[in-house]
């Protein structure tokens, strides 16, 4: 239970962090490039060599090259979705995760979970 | 091409509850990936650490503020936010091939030294997205520029 807890705090504390920082700058396409901050990995990471090793954080951080792909195209595709069918910024954003799972997951099964 | 510039005032739009969401969806992202990679195995669990759970805040959180600014001066607002988010979306797919050298960098050499896997790959994410960033707008301003030519080409042209 104080594992999670750990990881709750320090999840939070990365994602403010660069979320803030995103806020703070211009021009928004700029600042758009903090949303897709490692902030998760590096709390998670920490907690993974601390706890596992290193050979269970460089397993993560390869599946995480299959993760990465899977949001550049989820980042495209809301882009799309606010511009051209005009939806809102929480469905279009709610509706592409289908499209982060799909690429994802298909990625490590393309790749034979060797991403 | 504008500069990168910070701007202190836009900590001011943003409400204590706005940055409460952030953190607690933050914190529950790193606790679900903890979960799933207990239960699957790191490689599964691996995949979340690109799960894109708080950018679903941010954008909507963009959208927001922009209707917000757009309806104190009288106006909707409602197409300006989508295209402010929009906007936050692009920047977040170039972010991601940051995020792609980031995985790649820490991967390869985690195993020599973990402290410099950690600044290693940091720095990997912070200057791809950047290079990436720089190049799409000087792309887009050169083609800009071609296309304001070409228009006023084509105008002498029909003038003559």
């Amino acid at each position: 239970m104080t594992e999670y807890v750990i990881r709750f705090l320090i999840g939070g504390a990365a994602v403010s962090a660069f979320a803030m920082l995103g806020d703070l700058l211009r021009p928004k396409s700029f600042a758009g490039l903090f949303g897709a901050a490692p902030s998760v990995a590096l709390a998670t990471l920490g907690i993974a060599v601390y706890q596992h090793g290193v050979d269970y954080a460089v397993s993560q951080t390869q599946a995480m090259i299959a993760g990465a792909i899977a949001l550049a195209v989820y980042s495209v595709v809301v882009c799309h979705l606010l511009v051209r069918a005009k939806l809102r910024a929480v469905t279009a954003t709610l509706l592409s995760l289908i499209v982060w799972v799909m690429v994802a997951f298909g990625l490590l099964m393309f790749t034979g979970g060797q991403a | 091409m504008t500069p990168i510039r910070f701007s202190p005032s836009s900590l001011k739009e943003g409400r204590w509850y706005e940055y409460l969401i952030r953190f607690a969806l933050g914190g529950a992202a790193t606790v679900f990936t903890g979960l799933v990679s207990s239960r699957y195995g790191a490689f599964i669990g691996g995949l979340f650490l690109a799960l894109p759970a708080i950018f679903c805040a941010s954008a909507t959180l963009i959208e927001k503020h922009e209707i917000r600014r757009k309806r104190e001066a009288g106006l909707t607002g409602g197409r300006r936010g989508q295209l402010a988010a929009a906007v936050d979306s692009a920047g977040a797919a170039l972010g991601a091939i940051g995020m792609l050298a980031f995985a790649i960098v820490f991967s390869l050499t985690a195993e020599i030294s973990i402290a410099a896997a950690f600044t290693g790959a940091s720095f990997a994410w912070l200057v791809i997205s950047m290079a990436a960033w720089y190049v799409r707008r000087k792309a887009r301003s050169v083609r800009r520029v071609r296309t304001e030519q070409e228009g006023s080409g084509s105008s002498i042209r029909r003038s003559r």
